[in-house]
């Protein structure tokens, strides 16, 4: 192993290999902060080229810097425009937008870059360590517990519903829930709730509708209530400084969430963006309750915990990838089609038969996230300034870009009907006080929990499951203890001032 | 200073993605000027890998001069058959690629359309169906698989990473069938893809994975799960060993084809053109080094080879599926 490491170190610090790095994180950022843009897209796009290069170590370490460049960078249109371009940002604009908003923007990208590169770091050091051993981690998880898992991640929902909106929040889970059930599920072989209509057959596209949920409502209400959103332009946006006891707040924070965000996305049914979910739901409920009512309004601990615990989820999905030639996204299943072009076989002989492969990419992690960091600080003064752009300007862009997002990938024009159709909703819902984050949630978790449950319900002829396999159980007593802790918490405050 | 950096970089990707996509100057023997290739799902799909790497093959031996493609998803595929065929007299110029799945999904109905609504010009590549078991299962064949399956169906689960009646439960009962079991029975486990289905089989879930060839043809020889059926007449270069379902005395074969189709009345003179084209692919050392690098099988079939070929697919699959009840 100490051999391969050391090939893999020299492979990793040749010349090339660190143009592609630079390279790939380069394209991978600048396409992640484009709101609508993910990895996905833009790796496949790049396969030829990488391909054309014939050597797979400098392809795969370039594609990978992409991959997280992009993560890396995904979190910029979340927090400067609340339009997430990768389902994985989206909860870092529960908090890193009200925190622009404030005037904090340039606070608010120096934590998400400081929050990527630890949890992008820790998590190579993770995978370089445990990488052999974690294949059999990945296989752990059964049809039943990937259920639970998305139970564990619905159940936290009231950790993104604002102060006395758990109601509103409940609805708006229910009516995500409901929209992911439009489509050709991976259970029926006919198609659901699509009116007839041929569009709809694969169901609402992600991009769509996070598009539709974010991005448009906020260019629309700067059009129809102009005054309110001003405020961004009041602060300091330049202010980049993070004082010592915000430091020490988010240490925690960003080292709880590398570990648990490598060990989601080493699942291969999970991901970054199950991760950052969780992450946001797990720092909320341990907060303290002073600190949970800042969660949504700019807390900064909010915006560190999303953001860490994806780029950790990033970099884990690479253990099911090279260790076993298991997809674990639609992202890793393009890098594996890519690899296998390149007459690599990802697998538990990758680490045997090509172990400069295999270090040189690890290696190349951190040398990345080390380059996205150095990159990313100097512009963030200038990446803010976005926000100093006059309204006239900004919000066409910010309206191009979201259209361009819906429908690049997919090139289908009616993508754009539904992404104005349930902008308008959406923007409606925001004038009710409704939030829009839990139908986005919902709408993800939706199809992961009905798939999962049926499967294991056709395993185990009924809901056995539930309590026959322990880990099935342990997963849903947290459920039950998301549910039951903040509501036992408000109960308690509420004693408590009744007897002052 | 950083601004125009991150300009330069815009600019280096636009020459990047346009240093790839202009054509490749051709030396003699070039049949067509030009194809446009119609894709019915997303960048990065089987489909888009296939029309690619076949224009790329077509347009390096320089038998085309140039290639464009177009991405069109919607309707699991369907949006794009029925654009072909709404505007068939302005899309002369244009192959869409397609496979197995367009018969499938015309019987079921989920396409208005099916391949008789459109001009087949070859079917040009193909994947055997395999039936896979994790290393460490007592499953050594088929007869033991249906011996296990015999002793306990419902402990015997199939997954897959089609929908139930999709491709792969097709194939998994084509073989109970042909082994004389009850194809009915089959308890079959439906994942949202291949990749998730292999891993599903590797954690246990499942007893067994029927799943394309070529995706299980590596693990299987990283020894990380055992084929032990494939569907194909002759046994498999790539996995010499593993043994198939005629060879094991179950009398059954499938191929999950994928090929080209063009608008409905197009001309014959033009038809025979793009016919001509994809068999003097084969020919090319730029088509084998495509090939080779996507593990794909030479299947060709051509004209009316490709229409008998569909009509008993058809067939077979519409028995199965009426038998199954999906129809």
């Amino acid at each position: 192993m100490l051999e391969g490491l050391l090939l893999g170190i020299q492979t990793a610090f040749s010349i090339q290999n660190l143009l592609m790095v630079v390279g790939g994180c380069l394209i991978g950022t600048f396409i992640g902060m484009l709101p609508g843009l993910g990895p996905m897209s833009i790796i496949a796009i790049m396969i030829p080229v990488a391909i054309s290069m014939g050597d797979p170590s400098a392809a795969l370490i370039l594609l990978a810097g992409v991959y997280y460049g992009a993560i890396f960078g995904g979190s910029t249109s979340s927090i400067l425009l609340n339009a997430p371009g990768v389902a994985g940002t989206v909860a870092s604009s529960f908090d890193g937008y009200p925190m622009a908003k404030k005037g904090q923007a340039g606070k608010a990208l120096t934590v998400a870059a400081i929050a990527s590169f630890c949890g992008g770091s820790i998590g190579a050091l993770l995978l370089m360590i445990f990488a052999p051993a974690l294949s059999s981690v990945a296989l752990l998880f059964h049809s039943s517990e990937y259920f639970a898992l998305m139970v564990v991640g619905l159940s936290a929902i009231a950790a993104f519903a604002g102060a006395g909106q758990v109601t509103k929040a409940l609805m708006m889970t229910i009516l995500g829930l409901i929209l992911a059930t439009v489509g050709e599920g991976a259970l029926f072989n006919m198609p659901r709730f699509t009116m007839g209509l041929m569009d709809l057959q694969s169901g609402f596209g992600f991009i769509t509708l996070a598009m539709a949920m974010f991005a448009l409502p906020e260019a629309l209400f700067l059009v129809l209530k102009p005054r309110s959103s001003n405020s961004a332009e009041a602060g300091e946006i330049k202010d980049l400084r993070i004082s010592r006891q915000e430091a020490k707040a988010i240490a925690p924070v960003i080292g709880r969430q590398s570990i648990q965000g490598f060990f989601i996305g080493v699942l291969p049914g999970a991901g970054a963006t199950i991760a950052s979910f969780l992450g946001y739901a797990v720092e909320r409920n341990i907060a303290t309750k002073k600190e949970q009512d800042e969660f949504g309004n700019g807390s900064i601990k909010g915006l560190a915990a999303p953001e860490t615990a994806n780029n950790a989820a990033c970099t884990g999905s690479f253990v099911p990838l090279l260790t076993l030639g298991i997809p674990g996204s639609g992202t890793t299943a393009i890098l594996l089609g890519a690899l296998i072009a390149l007459n690599v076989t990802p697998g538990p002989r990758l680490m045997i038969d090509d172990p400069q492969i295999f270090w040189a990419v690890i290696i190349s992690m951190y040398i990345g996230n080390l380059i996205l960091l150095v990159l990313n600080l100097p512009l963030i003064p200038y990446i803010a300034k976005v926000l100093q752009i006059p309204r006239n300007y900004l919000i066409p862009f910010i309206l191009f870009f979201t259209l361009m997002g819906a429908y690049i990938g997919q090139n289908n024009a009616t993508e754009l009907l539904m992404l104005v159709g349930f902008g308008i909703c959406a923007t409606a819902f925001k004038f009710a006080n409704y939030p829009l984050a839990p139908l986005l949630i919902g709408f993800i978790l939706g199809g992961m929990l009905e798939d999962n449950f049926s499967r294991s319900m056709q395993l185990y002829d009924g809901v056995a499951f539930m309590w026959e396999r322990p880990m099935t159980l342990g997963l849903l007593l947290i459920a039950v203890g998301l549910v039951i802790l903040p509501s036992y918490r408000a109960h308690r405050a509420s004693r408590l001032s009744a007897k002052q | 200073m950083k601004l125009s950096m991150s300009r330069r970089i815009l600019l280096a990707t636009a020459v990047a993605t346009l240093g790839f996509a202009s054509p490749v100057v051709a030396d003699g023997h070039k049949m067509l000027d030009s194809v446009h290739f119609l894709i019915p799902g997303g960048a990065g799909g089987g489909w888009d890998g296939t029309a690619r790497g076949t224009g790329e093959a077509l347009t390096k031996a320089g038998i085309v001069g140039n290639a464009s493609y177009e991405n069109m998803s919607g309707g699991g595929g369907g949006k794009a058959i029925g654009y072909l065929i709404e505007n068939a007299s302005s899309n002369h110029g244009t192959l869409m690629v397609n496979s197995t799945p367009i018969v499938i999904r015309s019987l079921t109905g989920v396409f208005p359309h099916n391949f008789r609504d459109l001009t087949l010009v070859a079917g040009t590549i193909g994947d055997y169906a395999a039936i896979v078991v994790g290393k460490d299962s007592p499953v050594n064949s088929m007869a033991d698989l249906l011996a296990a399956y015999e002793a306990d169906p419902s402990a015997t689960a199939i997954g897959g990473g089609s929908v139930p009646g999709g491709m792969d439960h097709l194939v998994a009962a084509m073989v109970m069938e042909a082994a004389g079991k009850d194809a009915l029975g089959v308890k079959y486990i439906p994942y949202d893809a291949g990749g998730k289905a292999m891993a599903a089989l590797l954690s246990g879930e499942i007893a067994a994975l029927s799943t394309g060839f070529s995706e299980a043809v590596d693990l299987a020889n990283a020894g990380e799960v055992k084929i032990i059926g494939v569907t194909s007449d002759e046994r498999v270069s790539a996995a010499a060993d593993a043994q198939t379902m005629k060879e094991q005395g179950i009398d059954t074969s499938f191929v999950n084809w994928r090929g080209f189709f063009a608008a409905p009345g197009l001309p014959a003179d033009m038809l025979e053109s793009y016919q001509a084209a994809i068999s003097k692919m084969y020919e090319t050392s730029e088509w084998e080094e495509v090939r080779a690098r996507n593990g794909w099988v030479n299947i060709h079939n051509s004209g009316d080879d490709f229409n008998a070929f569909l009509e008993e697919q058809e067939k077979v699959i519409g028995d199965l599926m009426k038998k199954l009840g999906f129809l």
